[in-house]
């Protein structure tokens, strides 16, 4: 049982990483209805970034953190302005290509200019573990969970309280109506991709303190948080971050019992298990469990 | 009496005629004359760069017949690709890379292997078909990465038959009975095996448009394309749409496979899953992709003169790094970057600017350019 609870626990802890991934894809497809491939670029720069702050010029760690949100939103906020705001309009398959185009201008640009050997981020949160009965929790864990559950709160205070945040609402639900009550919907789409942009420096320092490092692979992560984007639901915060737990538990569990419970698998089956659930949940509800029905009119 | 425009189309026999014009027929008569005589002019690099190109054209005909005209967007080409290269090697004879021998390699010739992987690529297409069915858009995309990261797990998983990380080494030959294209020898004349390669990979380019144009102006093909652009209207109209997705699905990932099996025993000869799946297999998909975009989505010449831009663009930099101080071949060279993610970077920003630009792709600029002509001295 104890071990069963430690995979749980790992799993839910890997499972607020993909979350806070999420979060960053979530923001930008309830405002503009794109699904943006480049958010693991986003996430890529951003950790490098913060490494580059505290590394090169000595920085201490969180005004790090809050710099390379800045630094990461801008790009993102470049890149609505320069290319996307021009796409307005067009098919959604040219959007996403184009947000596809960017993940491979950032993602290389970041290798060609810190390498791709991974790096050390300095250990800011430190190894020790608490220790709860026999279960031992690791505080990186913590941080990342209590992360992950702040940027939600912020989220949902935001969308919720904030006048920007109806406006984004409102323009997910209808651009039209939106623009006719005074809502600039280029306002709101720039405001969606630089909250992603930040959301996306903080989710990349929440990878990085895992298990790749800082390292281009953290852009992997962001593939694997595909799944818990369209489990929960592609446009609810909330969704985000309950399809993030389930795909971080299934995968935790998967690594953890496949040798005794499947010992005929092959290894490395916790990467494929998210997506098989996925598309489990997909074909029961296509619109994950969390997402609004798009409804199809003749 | 007056003489008709030979531009008027007044009947839809004329229209959907494959070499309507006189223009197009001398074009073809120029290209298959390039296609005897560029091999005995040009050296080997440009001869297997230019086969080169021609695989990546057949891969990226049938991801158009997929994404230009059914209107499915998948990143999970690169899967069926490899499949085609795993087969190549299965059926069409190899050897492991390293110390294994217990792996089977059977010897059949190109001319059962090479429709066999096609075959099972379509097969596995068809697998997928369904899926595509409930979804689309964007949600595809999604869950095709999902098949790079099931590849990943096969190749790499199935030790005992793809020999893991360390791949597989192609023995098979191009050849069809006793003409074998990369020992090509023709009335006592020899020609190198680039000469060969360039010949057979372009007959096969040549074939396999046929065939999709030919889908593409026919009845399968119309659906294809009344799905893409309302599907309600068409399902009114008598349009089976799961017939038309599950179909285009095997026929496109069965021609990747094809491209894939002949990349493999021409182009690489040695496959590892790097090529083809996880994100080594995003990189192939999205190449294919900024071929149909660069080229022209939804035709099928679009997706051939993508390619002679995108790969050619990919080999040339590789080819002449020397030439570019900014550029450097090895880690530890000078130079800003490497030459694999400067072409990365270029295909990124070649989709974001032909998107900008020329959603349409050159296809669209060469047509622009031949309206203006045909119209002159009118504006339109």
């Amino acid at each position: 049982m104890t071990r069963f609870i430690e995979f749980a626990l790992a799993g839910l802890a890997q499972g607020f990483v993909y979350a806070l991934v999420a979060l960053g894809f979530v923001i930008i497809y309830k405002a503009t209805e794109v699904i943006n491939f480049a958010q693991g670029g986003l996430l890529t720069l951003g950790v490098y970034l913060v490494y580059n702050f505290t590394s090169g010029q000595s920085v201490p760690f969180p005004l790090a953190v809050v710099m390379s949100m800045i630094v990461t939103a801008g790009v993102a906020l470049l890149f609505e302005r320069l290319v996307l705001r021009r796409m307005l309009g067009n098919p959604v398959f040219a959007q996403v290509m184009v947000t596809i185009g960017l993940l491979f201008i950032l993602q290389n640009l970041v290798i060609a200019i810190w390498g791709a050997e991974p790096l050390n981020l300095g250990d800011p949160w430190g190894i020790s573990t608490i220790s709860i009965g026999e279960v031992i929790i690791e505080v990186r864990d913590l941080w990342t969970a209590a992360l992950a559950i702040g940027v939600l709160v912020v989220f949902f205070l935001f969308f919720r309280f904030s006048k920007l945040g109806l406006a984004m609402r409102a323009t997910a639900v209808d651009q039209e109506a939106a623009l006719a009550q005074g809502m600039s919907s280029r306002q709101v789409y720039m405001a969606a991709w630089g909250i992603a942009g930040a959301t996306a420096a903080i989710a990349g320092v929440g990878v990085a303190a895992g298990a790749t490092g800082v390292s281009p692979s953290v852009e992997f992560v962001a593939l694997l948080a595909f799944p818990a984007i369209i489990l929960g639901g592609i446009d609810s915060p909330l969704g985000a971050v309950i399809g993030g737990l389930i795909i971080g538990v299934t995968q935790s569990l998967t690594a953890g019992y496949q040798n005794e419970l499947f010992p005929w698998l092959w290894a490395g089956f916790d990467d494929v298990m998210p997506f098989i659930v996925m598309v489990l949940v997909l074909l029961v509800r296509p619109y994950g469990l969390f997402g609004t029905p798009e409804i199809k009119r003749v | 009496m007056a003489r008709q425009s030979p531009y008027l189309i007044t009947n839809y026999g004329k229209d959907l005629r494959l070499f309507g014009s006189s223009w197009k027929r001398a074009g073809l008569l120029l290209l298959a004359a390039l296609f005897v005589v560029l091999p005995l002019q040009l050296d080997d690099f440009w001869l297997s760069l230019l086969a080169t190109v021609g695989v990546y054209a057949i891969g990226a005909v049938g991801l158009n017949l997929l994404t230009g005209y059914a209107g499915q967007v998948s990143l999970g080409h690169a899967f069926f690709f490899g499949v085609g290269a795993y087969c190549a090697a299965w059926f069409g004879g190899g050897n492991a890379v390293g110390t294994r021998d217990e792996i089977l390699f059977l010897d059949l010739p190109m001319i059962v292997w090479l429709p066999l992987a096609g075959l099972i690529g379509a097969a596995l297409g068809a697998l997928v078909g369904p899926v595509a069915l409930r979804l689309s858009g964007q949600y595809l995309a999604i869950v095709s990465i999902g098949l790079l990261f099931v590849g990943d797990w096969i190749l790499l998983g199935w030790v005992s038959a793809t020999n893991g990380s360390q791949g597989l080494r192609i023995a098979a030959e191009p050849s069809i009975g006793p003409v074998n294209f990369s020992d090509l020898n023709i009335f006592g004349s020899a020609f190198s095996p680039e000469q060969g390669e360039f010949w057979f990979v372009w007959t096969l380019v040549a074939l396999v448009a046929l065939l999709a144009k030919n889908i593409v102006r026919s009845r399968p093909g119309r659906a294809l394309q009344a799905i893409r652009d309302r599907d309600v209207a068409a399902e009114i109209i008598g349009v089976n749409p799961a017939r038309a997705k599950i179909g285009v699905f095997a026929l496109s990932s069965g021609i990747a496979a094809v491209a894939g099996g002949i990349y493999g025993m021409i182009v690489v000869r040695t496959i590892t899953p790097e090529i083809f799946t996880g994100f080594g297999g995003l990189v192939t998909s999205i190449t294919f992709i900024a071929i149909i975009i660069v080229g022209g989505i939804s035709t099928i010449s679009g997706a051939i003169v993508g390619s002679l831009v995108v790969v050619t663009l990919r080999q040339v930099t590789s080819r002449f790094v020397d030439l570019l101080p900014f550029l450097k071949q090895t880690p530890n060279d000078d130079g800003l970057m490497l030459v694999g993610q400067f072409n990365l970077i270029v295909f990124g920003l070649l989709i974001i600017i032909f998107l900008l630009a020329e959603p349409l792709g050159l296809i669209a600029l060469w047509r622009r350019v031949t309206t203006y002509f045909k119209a002159w001295p009118f504006s339109y």
